[in-house]
Formats: C-alpha cells, structure tokens, sequence
C-alpha cells in the first residue's frame, strides 16, 4: 500500500465532479472528501511512529534529469495529510448553504486542489514537490477569480503573480540543488547529505525563504494576503487559511533549513525577528478592522508569525508546537472563517459595527461562536492552547540558549495577550450589546450548519484537552531532524 | 532522403491540382503526402545516432533531424488543418497557399540537416523566399503589402550578413563542410581573427531569422501583416527551424569557441527577453501580443545556445514543441474570434468561458503553457532551459529569465481573465470539426507532455 492512492484519488474525484451537473456535485465532493479522510486515517492506523518515510512510492518520471515520482509518509507528513483529509470534507460542509453557479467546477477545483497539497505533503523529490506546489496554486487562483467579490480580478492577479514569483525562486534553487548533488537526482535524502557552503546555502535559504514567506505569508511579504482572503469565496479562503498556508510551513521544516543549514543559522535572527514583527503588526492592525473577514485574515498573520518564529527557534518544542498548531490553527481559522460566513450570510454586510446583539437571537450559534473563539485565542482546555504553548516555549529556549535578551521571546508572548484583545472585542460588538433592526432578523443555526459547527467545536475540544495522540505521531521525525541539522551546526 | 524528395514534389503535385480545379482534394493530399515524410522521417531514426553524411557530405540526417523534421512537419500538419476554409476566403488560388507553405517546409527540412555550410543557405533561402511570398499573398491587403515588403528588405539585408559571415568562415577554414570547420577550430590554437569576424556575422543573421532582439523589428509588423495563419506558421514552425539550424551549427562548429560568442549571445539573450515581454505587456490586440510574446520565447530558446551542451538539442527541441503546440490553439482561437467578432483585442475574448467552455478552456491550457505553469509542456521546457543555464553557473540570467516570466503572466493571463471573468453578452462562435480536433489534440498533448516528459524528451 503505497501513498500513490492517496494522490490520485482526488485527481479522479476532480474530473468526475467537475463533469456533474448542480445539486449533485456537491454531495459527490463531499463523498470523495470523506473517502479521502477514510484512506488517511486507514494510512494513520497502519503508521509506524518512529522517524521513517512509509507507504514510499518511487518510480522513474523523468529519467534523463533523474526525476522521480517518490513520495512517503514521516511523522511530520501524517500530520498535515490528516489536516488536508479533515479539513478538506469540513470545508465543503460549509459551503453546503451557498449555491455555486458552475458547482461542479468548484468542487472540482477543490479536489484537485487538495491533490497538489496532499503531493507537496508527501513529496520526497524536489521536482515533484514543486510541481504539486504549483498544481495548488492554479486551481486556488480560478475559485477566487470566478467566485471572489468585486475587486477579484486585481486582487487575485496580486496574489498569483505573488506567490509565483517567489516559486520560481524556489524553482532555481532546487535545479541548484540538483546540480550540486553527486548522483545527479532529487532525491531529498541526497540533498540533505550535501556539504555547501555557507555563501551557496545562503543563496539557497533565500530562494527557499522568498517562496514560503510569501505563502505563508510573514512581514513584510503578507501584502497579499488580506485582500485575497477578503475578496475570495469562503470556501477559497478556508482552503487558503486552512491548509495552503501550510504548505510554506512545512517547507520550511523540510525543504529549506534541512537543505541550507549553514545558511539558515547565519540569517536565523533576522528570519525570527520577522516571524516577531508579524505577530505584534498583525495583531495592532487586527484590532483596527471594521470588517470581520479582514480581522481574521490579520490574525492569521499573526498566529502564523509565532509558528514561523517557532520553527526558527528550530529546537523540538518549538517544531513539535508548529506542528500541532499547523493542525489546530486549521481547524479554528475554518471555524472562524465560517462563523463569519455564517453571519454575512445572513445578514449581507461584513462591518463589525453594523452588528450587535446576536447571541440573543441565536443562542446555539453563540456558543459555537465562542467555543471556536476561545481556541483561537488559545485558552488552556482549548485545542489552540498547546501549541502556542510550546511554540514559545521554543522561543524562550532559543533566546536562552543563544544569550540574546528575552525580548523576543516577551514580544512574542504578547500574541496571546493580543489575540485575546481583538477577538474578544469582535465577540463584544458582535454577539452581545442589544440587538439591532438588522441583527434581529439573524435565525439561529441549524441542519447543516449546526452539524459542521459542532463537528468543528469537537475538534475544538478534544485536541485541547488530549493533543499526545497528534503530538506522538510527528515526534520522532521532528526529533530526528531537529537533532540532525543541530548536529550538523555544531560539526 | 525520401523525406526531402516527398516534400519538394508535393506542392508541384498540389499545383497541379489547383491548375485542374481539384480544390477538394488540396488538404487531404497535403496531410497525406506530409504524413508519409513522417513517417520515412521518424523511420530514419535510430537508437545509436549512426547516421552518415549523404549526397557527398552535404546533408546529414541524424536524429536531430529527425526529431526536428517530425515536430515541424506536424505543426504544418495541425496549421494546415486549421486552414480549411481559410484560403479560400482571402484568394480563389489556394493551391498556390499550400504550395508555398510546403516549399517553405522543403527548406526548413534541409536546415535541420544540413552538413554543410552551403546547404544550409539554400535552405534559409529556400524557407524565406517562400515566406516573403506568404506575408504578402493577400494581394489587395494594404498591411499584407507592407509586410511582405518589410519582410523582404529586412531579410534580403540579414542574409547579406549571413552569406558574409559564411564567406569569411570559408576563407579562414578553407572548406564549407561543418566537419571541416570543427576540425579547423580544433586543430588551430590561433583563430583566423577573419573567423571570429565571420562567426559574429553569422549570429547577426541567424537572430535576425529567429526574431532575437535587437534584430526583431519586422516582427511585430510582419506578423500583424500576413495572413493569421501564415503567422501561425511563421512563429512556430519557422522560429522552431532557426533554432535548430542556429543549434545545429553552433554545437557542430563553434562549441570551442564558446569563450568569444557566449558575451554576445547572453547580451541578445537578455535583451530579447526584457523587450519581448515588456512590450507585450502593453499591447491590445492579442495577435501583436502573441508577436511580440514569441520574440520573449526566443529569448527562452537562447538559453540553450548560450549554455550549450550535450543537453541543449533536447531542450530547444521540448520547449519549441511545447511553445508550437501551445501558439497554434492561440492563433486557432484568435482565427474564430477575429472571424466571427470581428476584432482582435482581447475585449473580444470578453464572456467566451460562458458561450464557448471548449474553446476557452484550451486557450486556458494554452496560454498556462505559454506561461510556463506546471502540469503544461511550457514548464517543462522552461525547467529544462533554467537547469541548462543554472548547469552552465548563469545564474544571473535565470535570475533575469524569472523576473520576465513573471512579466508574461501579466499578459496571457490577461486572457484567461477576459474569457472567464469579464462578463459579456456575446454570440456563440460556432467551432468547425477541424478546430475542434486540432485543438483538442494539440491541448491534449500539452497536458500529456506537461505530466509526463519522457514522452518526447529522450529521441535526441
């Protein structure tokens, strides 16, 4: 049993679906997810938690550039092919209340979507990763274009040429890679067994860097980001929040520090004091949003700022924290993401101060509402709490260890302070106060909509309250690879 | 040889017909006779590359050939297609069409095979004298006229330059035989400054052929000028034949030499890149974007001259299929929504994701190519170009060749972004059985070289 399956099946489901007709393209992409998720969780079961690729598939693609189609599961890769598999049939719940026109495009596109993810997850060959990278990113681009709001055209355009640009970066970087490597492959084992130095690394941990800080995003490269969130379909921009920014965060943890060490740890400072930036910049300019969908977008730079900070720190609690936040930031950016849709839905406007009162009239969707919240915000019991957690603890280690003052570590900790700020205000302006004309018109949740929303607060929950079973899966990789570039600094 | 044979008695027999009013029998004569030059072609192939020189050393019909004559002789085979009905509604001679275009086909085969430094004049000659008569065939055409006239002055003036070159070459070498002039680059440790002279000439007229800047100004007006098909013709086809010929002549001959020329070509390389694109960006009619976007796409095929080695044949060869097939669906859909709306700007293109999903989801697949997205045969050919060039350390020009793909997707997603997001009230173009063939096998082939290379990319 190889983990080809598991790439393929979403291609297969991305014709078919696209191929049906409205009304029933959205139950055959939900069935599809699902299966998808059954497949995951059959791998999940099968999975072996200790440092080894599983389920490798390796075959010749490209023979006279020694590319292969090789792909595998580690324990860093479970985690974010679970994310994918959960998310991906969450996402679609979601949009169950909205009527597509061309439905069986968008469903499709997201299928096919979550093919490219689900390849970069698994990749083991640089080529075949970039490919997957890319194949991501066209699909994204067509849902946001053909489904976004007013400004889409020029907003989606930003955000193509963004992200792309920063790939083609990354593109060189692996032909350089390539080139350098002995058996003339790329194969990432091969790549992480090279000895460069440190000019060439550096030149190499930037190619890398532009890529995934963009997709990410982190400051100063975020400008995109709130725009196409904001003008996206909501079901584009969970696929975006939820998973899509993943992929520059494992990149990170796979592809860039392992291949470019040396260069990592000469720019390591700079690359955490960015992480930093982010997280206070986003959180301040959170706090001034009038419009909800913009908020959360900025709250996603943040808490992505502290992963990215986090995974620099590159210690085992900071990348073990990155890697369980990747999965419940996941959730409760599509959570939340969803609650606003909820709400604009019903209520046609997105301004926070048009709102008011809601959790008089709705009281089940307040407490979803709430409990969604909470975990964004990361209070202890809630899924977001672990995570944020280690990350800085990973942080506070870093600074320890490399006597720089506690200052970064502090800032950083003031996300949680800051995240607490913004989201309970939105919660104060939105849900409680008296309601108004418009707001009283709000019907509570029900059907499809409570059933995605309590799924979601279980999730919520139960990782909050026991997050071993996720944390165990990616520890022994996370160990093994934090400990092997550490090694290869201190030689 | 038979493949040179078939292709210069065809058009006589196509003449022939027309004279006797056989206008029905035109096509299918055409696509039958040129599939059998495919066929003696891709038979001469071998696995060892062991051809020998033949008609005394003067044409060498190896697999580079072979691969070269086969993807040229099936884009004619795809633009001739799209030519059903087309002629006829500009001229009531459309023998003469086919005719002229499978003369300048005769041409182009001999400049993929040339062995030797005269035939491969002939062969320029004999594709340019055709193409002068192509651009200018819509007789009563204003802009027709003038480019044909542009064409002409322009290319009579840069094969001055060529035979020169070719002139002094012979001087220095003593012979015009490509084995000859290697053996003399080898063997003399002190060059004939007359040599370089000669090899400098030579590049001035080959990028002048291929369209490299700053020899590119008939381009955009030679190409808006003639004919849309015989565009079609012109930027893939022929453009696909230069590089060969360009390839060919520089890894037989010049490769040692490589220290003196590589300067100048980098030079073209990056200013035929900025110019192509830059200017593309701000054109409003989609055919002079594709004009000036192919003079951007010879920059790409410059790569791999200027990083020239064992693996440029291989390159030029996936990337000028790849830009073919990819500009063939671009000038098919420009020929229906020039014909049926009139215009060619790219409000014209304005709402077809709606009327016409076939239509716009291969100029989609086209133009992702052309951009050179993955998953289509243009990323392919642009991985293989970057890897030659970053293999020969040019980083800097990679580092310039990203920054213009960006720029390119700027304008060709300017299409995309008209079909499917511009609303517009529109008629449905009506699509003939051709089209739809052409387009669906060239989209086809996109795809299926995109995901997996190895289809074409092991013959040279």
């Amino acid at each position: 049993m190889t983990v080809s399956i598991l790439l393929f099946l979403p291609i297969v489901a991305a014709v078919i679906t696209a191929l049906l007709k409205n009304g029933i393209a959205k139950h055959a992409a939900l069935f599809f997810s699902v299966a998808q998720l059954v497949i995951a969780l059959i791998f999940l079961s099968k999975f072996v938690p200790d440092a080894s690729t599983q389920f490798v598939i390796d075959v010749p693609w490209i023979s006279s550039y020694g590319i292969y189609f090789s792909a595998g599961i580690d324990g860093i890769s479970m985690v974010l092919v679970l994310l994918t598999t959960v998310l991906v049939p969450l996402i679609i719940l979601t949009t169950y209340q909205h009527q597509y026109k061309n439905e069986g495009a968008f469903y499709g596109l997201i299928l096919f979507m979550q093919a490219g993810m689900l390849v970069v997850f698994t990749a083991l060959d640089g080529f075949l990763f970039y490919v997957g990278w890319e194949a991501a990113l066209i699909p994204i681009y067509f849902i946001c274009a053909l489904w976004g709001g007013e400004n889409r055209i020029r907003v989606t355009i930003k955000f193509f040429i963004y992200t792309f640009a920063g790939s083609l970066f990354m593109l060189v970087g692996i032909i350089y890679l390539y080139l350098q490597s002995p058996d003339k492959t790329f194969d990432i084992h091969n790549f992480y067994k090279m000895t460069l130095d440190v000019k060439h690394q550096s030149w190499i941990f930037w190619a890398f860097f532009l890529a995934f800080a963009i997709k990410m995003p982190l400051f100063p490269f975020h400008t995109w980001q709130p725009d196409t969130y904001t003008e996206a379909p909501s079901g584009g921009t969970m696929m975006l929040s939820g998973i899509m920014l993943k992929m520059g965060i494992y990149g990170v943890i796979r592809w860039m520090i392992p291949n470019a060490p040396l260069g990592f740890f000469h720019f390591q400072s700079l690359a955490m004091i960015l992480g930093v930036i982010g997280v206070v910049y986003a959180s301040i300019i959170a706090f001034k949003q009038k419009d909800g969908k913009r908020l959360i977008a900025y709250s996603s730079i943040g808490h992505v700022g502290l992963i990215a900070a986090g995974i620099f720190a590159w210690n085992i609690a900071g990348v073990q924290g990155a890697m369980i936040q990747m999965l419940n930031h996941g959730i409760n950016v599509v959570g939340m993401f969803f609650i606003w849709d909820i709400i604009s839905r019903r209520l046609n406007t997105r301004e926070i101060s048009q709102l008011g009162g809601i959790a008089k009239v709705a009281p089940k969707f307040a407490i979803g509402f709430l409990i969604i919240l909470l975990g964004t915000v990361g209070l202890p019991l809630t899924n977001g709490f672990i995570g944020e957690f280690l990350l800085l603890k990973g942080v506070f280690d870093f600074s320890v260890q490399h006597y720089v003052n506690l200052v970064l570590a502090a800032v950083a900790g003031l996300t949680i302070i800051f995240g607490a700020v913004y989201m309970l205000r939105l919660y104060k302006n939105v849900m409680q106060g008296e309601t108004n004309p418009l707001t009283a018109t709000f019907t509570d949740v029900s059907g499809t909509e409570k059933f995605t929303l309590c799924l979601i607060c279980v999730l919520v929950i139960v990782l909050g309250i026991y997050p071993q079973p996720i944390l165990h899966i990616s520890e022994a990789a996370v160990t093994q690879l934090v400990n092997q570039i550490g090694s290869k600094f201190t030689m | 040889m038979n493949t040179i044979i078939i292709i210069s008695v065809l058009p006589i027999v196509l003449l022939y017909l027309g004279l006797y009013k056989a206008q029905k029998a035109l096509l299918p004569v055409t696509v039958i006779g040129l599939l059998a030059a495919l066929g003696f072609a891709i038979c001469q192939w071998t696995s060892k590359d062991t051809a020998e020189p033949i008609y005394t050393g003067m044409l060498l019909f190896n697999n580079f050939s072979v691969v070269f004559s086969s993807v040229t002789i099936i884009s004619t085979i795809l633009i001739l297609l799209l030519s059903k009905g087309y002629f006829e509604r500009i001229s009531r001679h459309t023998a003469e069409y086919y005719a002229i275009i499978l003369f300048s086909l005769t041409g182009i085969i001999v400049m993929v095979s040339f062995n030797n430094l005269v035939m491969l004049f002939i062969g320029i000659e004999i594709m340019s004298v055709s193409l002068y008569i192509l651009a200018g065939i819509k007789k009563s055409d204003f802009a027709s006229n003038e480019a044909a006239l542009k064409y002409f002055l322009m290319g009579a003036f840069s094969t001055g330059f060529l035979l020169f070159g070719m002139a002094l070459l012979y001087g220095s070498s003593g012979s015009f035989n490509i084995d000859t002039i290697r053996e003399y680059v080898i063997n003399h440790p002190h060059i004939d400054p007359m040599f370089y002279t000669g090899i400098a000439l030579i590049i001035v007229g080959l990028c002048f052929k291929v369209g490299a800047a700053p020899f590119h100004f008939w381009t955009p007006d030679v190409y808006e000028g003639a004919p849309t098909l015989i565009t079609a013709f012109m930027s893939t086809v022929v453009k696909t034949a230069g590089f060969a010929a360009f390839l060919r002549l520089f890894s037989a001959c010049f490769q040692p030499l490589s220290d003196f020329w590589t300067p100048i070509l980098l030079v073209v390389t990056i200013i035929t890149l900025f110019i192509g694109n830059i200017t593309a960006l701000y054109q409003q009619s989609f055919k002079r974007m594709l004009a000036f976007s192919s003079i951007s796409h010879a920059g790409y095929l410059l790569f791999a001259i200027v990083s020239l080695g064992a693996a440029s044949g291989n390159s030029v060869f996936v990337y000028a299929t790849a830009y073919s097939i990819a500009s063939i669906i671009a000038f098919g859909g420009l020929i229906l929504v020039q014909q049926q709306g009139g215009s060619d700007n790219f409000e014209s293109f304005n709402g077809l994701g709606k009327k016409n999903p076939f239509l716009a989801f291969v100029l989609t697949v086209a133009m992702l190519s052309l951009a050179g997205i993955p998953l289509t045969a243009g990323f392919i050919g642009k991985f293989f170009m970057f890897s030659g060039a970053v293999s020969r350390y040019h980083i800097g020009l990679v580092i310039i060749a990203v920054i213009n793909a960006i720029i390119s997707i700027f304008y060709y997603f300017r299409v995309i972004i008209a079909m499917y997001f511009r609303a517009d009230e529109r008629a449905e173009l009506t699509v003939p059985v051709y089209y739809k063939v052409v387009f669906a096998l060239s989209a086809l082939a996109t795809i299926l070289i995109g995901v997996y290379p190895d289809l074409i990319a092991r013959f040279i």
